[in-house]
């Protein structure tokens, strides 16, 4: 049976705080598996989003966008996402609107509705761990994760977003 | 061969334009460009950022652990990097044949990373190029604008590259970070089960990849004018050969040839590459040059990738993709093409081949034997070499008693097209650039030929918000006249 939410957690383990996605994945799985909830949430860890996985949001509820961001206001911003035909000049990896484009111009239908978590990063340096402030915000993400998959529906997520 | 336009006699009476970093490239490029008063271009230079980081970050760490290390290196071809490095440890821990059973599995995972980054670099990458035009409308020339106007074009893109991810997934037991190939051998087998998966869907994936080919085949022989010209330079070229000289993604032993086809060396043991390859560094580039030592720097350096493989070998192994090099070789006139444009068409040859090799791979049993490891006398020092989508792969490591690491040497695909990009850029700024008014069109003439050879640059890293794409023109004093950014 396919999970009716699914997550996408992006980033590399070995460039600081681009990291923190993977780590986000790490906690989740083991809190969904704590609380009988890991049947409901398909998690998906990669270095980064590209074309196929626009089919992993077939038949889904719900998806949710981790990643790490630069400039991103701390401690994290939550907001809904629309897919976007805006240009990008890399397509070896896409923003998540277009990962939601995607699903549009090859499904036919429209996405689920999708949200991002995109978590404030500091450094993304090879080799590095994650920064001290990072390893803080995931605390305050992971708060936020907790509320949001103990009522995975679309008026829940949208009362929580911190950007419109 | 010649380093025309790589550096201007007097750079600071000259405008500079930057394309920093290359759009729809990975990581981190850029173009620097040095025009006069006319436009007349004086100076044209590729940078790309290398990761000779990660060679420190690899030194100390126990061998074992390497394997899945090096994934990091890059979001888009991790398994390239995960089985050199596995190749190399295993002359260490002695393995000098590998069972039937972890060869087959390491090659058909290997097989599937051809075939997805083929898929993915052409259906997404460059497509939009070649369907739409260089000097289309800006906004279409992505894969948002590609699955618009050709649905079915973009979805066999996506479901090609999802094949060739579940491939991997289920030789190297993850979608990333997979630890399928050690030291030795393998770890796992496929199940009755995966392998029944993978047969429903290989196929329409052998049948999709034939269309491509015939489709690339169409775009280039339209336009002889322009695919046999745009960027063209003559050099040198390189790959691993099978076999009785097979096209051979996974194994074989290193051969050169120079711009007539003419062999430079061959049958080399790659264990001995640093007799044959040296690098030199120059100072305005991160990236190392390498060049073949009995040519020497000035007319040593070569490319590599399909372009290069696919001239390379005497025949493939499969029978549509070998018919498919016979078309091209026959189109091609006997002697080698240089065209960087070509790197599209035999990239799609060789995706075909892959697709093949996926098949018959399928329908081998050895896939689901549990023999997997073995082992011999300990080494010291090993080297592993595989053909990368992008083109030869060397990795090279030494190991202390204590297991340890002390020195890695990587020469990445793209370091070994390093020249060769430099001089397809140089080439389409003389021929499109030169005197007249620099525009968002022309500019991506540069990152066509750029693309063309897919170059891997120091990747993996992405976050929402890096990697934005800035366009400055800098008049003599360095003063910035104009700016363009998008992210």
């Amino acid at each position: 049976m396919t999970a009716p939410v699914v997550v996408f957690a992006v980033g590399n383990p070995s460039r600081g705080d681009d990291a923190i996605g993977p780590v986000i994945c790490g906690r989740l799985e083991k809190w969904l598996e704590n609380e009988g909830l890991a049947d409901q949430v398909e998690l998906i860890e990669d270095f980064q989003l590209n074309i196929e996985h626009a089919l992993d949001l077939q038949s889904r509820e719900l998806a949710l966008f981790i990643d790490a961001g630069e400039n991103t206001p701390a401690p994290f911003i939550f907001g809904q996402i629309y897919r976007s035909t805006a240009a990008t000049h890399s397509t070896h990896a896409l923003p998540p609107p277009a990962v939601l484009q995607v699903y549009r111009q090859t499904e036919g239908g429209e996405p689920p509705p999708a949200f991002v978590l995109c978590v404030c990063g500091d450094r993304f340096d090879l080799g590095e761990g994650l920064s001290p402030a990072a390893q803080e915000r995931l605390a305050e993400a992971t708060d936020l994760l907790e509320k949001l998959f103990r009522q995975p529906t679309l008026a829940a997520w949208s009362s929580m977003v911190t950007m419109r | 061969m010649t380093y025309n336009l790589e550096t201007a006699e007097h750079p600071e009476k000259l405008r500079r334009v930057a394309i920093d970093p290359v759009s729809r490239v990975e990581g981190h490029g850029k173009v620097t460009i040095l025009l006069d008063d006319q436009n007349k271009v004086h100076q044209v230079r590729l940078h790309i950022v290398e990761f000779r980081g990660f060679e420190k970050f690899i030194q100390g760490r126990p061998y074992w652990e390497v394997p899945v290390m090096v994934q990091r290196l890059c979001g888009i071809c991790p398994v390239s990097h995960h089985l050199a490095a596995s190749k190399a440890l295993d002359v260490i821990v002695g393995a000098k044949r590998l069972t039937p059973a972890a060869e087959k599995l390491r090659r058909l995972m290997h097989y599937g990373q051809m075939l997805q980054s083929h898929a993915l670099h052409f259906f997404h990458l460059c497509s939009p190029d070649l369907l739409f035009g260089f000097d289309s409308d800006i906004t279409k020339r992505n894969i948002v604008g590609v699955a618009a106007a050709h649905p079915e074009i973009a979805k066999r893109g996506v479901l090609l590259r999802k094949f060739g991810q579940e491939v991997i997934r289920v030789t190297a037991g993850k979608r990333v970070h997979g630890t399928g190939a050690v030291p030795g051998g393998m770890n796992k087998s496929l199940t009755i089960a995966e392998r029944d998966e993978l047969l429903k869907d290989i196929y329409h994936i052998v049948a999709w990849s034939r269309d491509a080919v015939h489709l690339i085949q169409k775009v280039h022989t339209q336009d002889p004018g322009l695919y046999n010209s745009f960027g063209i330079f003559r050099s040198n070229f390189m790959s691993i050969v099978g076999h009785n000289g097979d096209l051979d993604f996974y194994h074989g032993t290193l051969r050169a040839r120079d711009d007539n086809g003419k062999l430079i060396f061959d049958e080399v043991d790659y264990q001995q590459y640093d007799k044959y390859i040296e690098e030199e560094v120059r100072p305005w580039s991160y990236m190392k040059f390498p060049f073949f030592k009995s040519l020497g720097k000035e007319h040593g350096w070569y490319k590599v990738g399909p372009l290069a493989r696919v001239q390379n070998c005497n025949q493939i192994s499969t029978p549509f993709a070998e018919h498919e090099r016979k078309e091209f070789v026959d189109y091609a006139g006997g002697t080698p093409m240089h065209a960087p444009l070509a790197y599209h068409w035999t990239r799609m040859i060789e995706m075909l081949h892959a697709a093949e090799v996926i098949k018959d791979l399928l329908h081998d049993d050895d896939l689901l034997s549990d023999d997997l490891m073995v082992e011999g006398e300990r080494k010291m020092e090993g080297v592993g070499v595989i053909e990368a989508p992008r083109g030869t792969l060397f990795h090279h490591y030494r190991v202390d008693e204590n297991d340890l690491i002390t020195m890695a040497n990587l020469i990445v695909s793209t370091t070994n097209n390093n020249q060769a990009m430099n001089e397809a850029v140089r080439h389409v700024a003389r021929r499109y650039l030169h005197g007249r008014e620099v525009t968002e069109g022309l500019l991506n003439h540069i990152e066509v030929a750029i693309r063309a050879f897919d170059p891997c640059l120091s990747c993996a890293t992405h976050a929402l918000g890096k990697m934005p794409l800035a366009v400055e023109l800098v008049d003599p004093e360095g003063n910035v006249v104009h700016s363009l950014s998008r992210s």
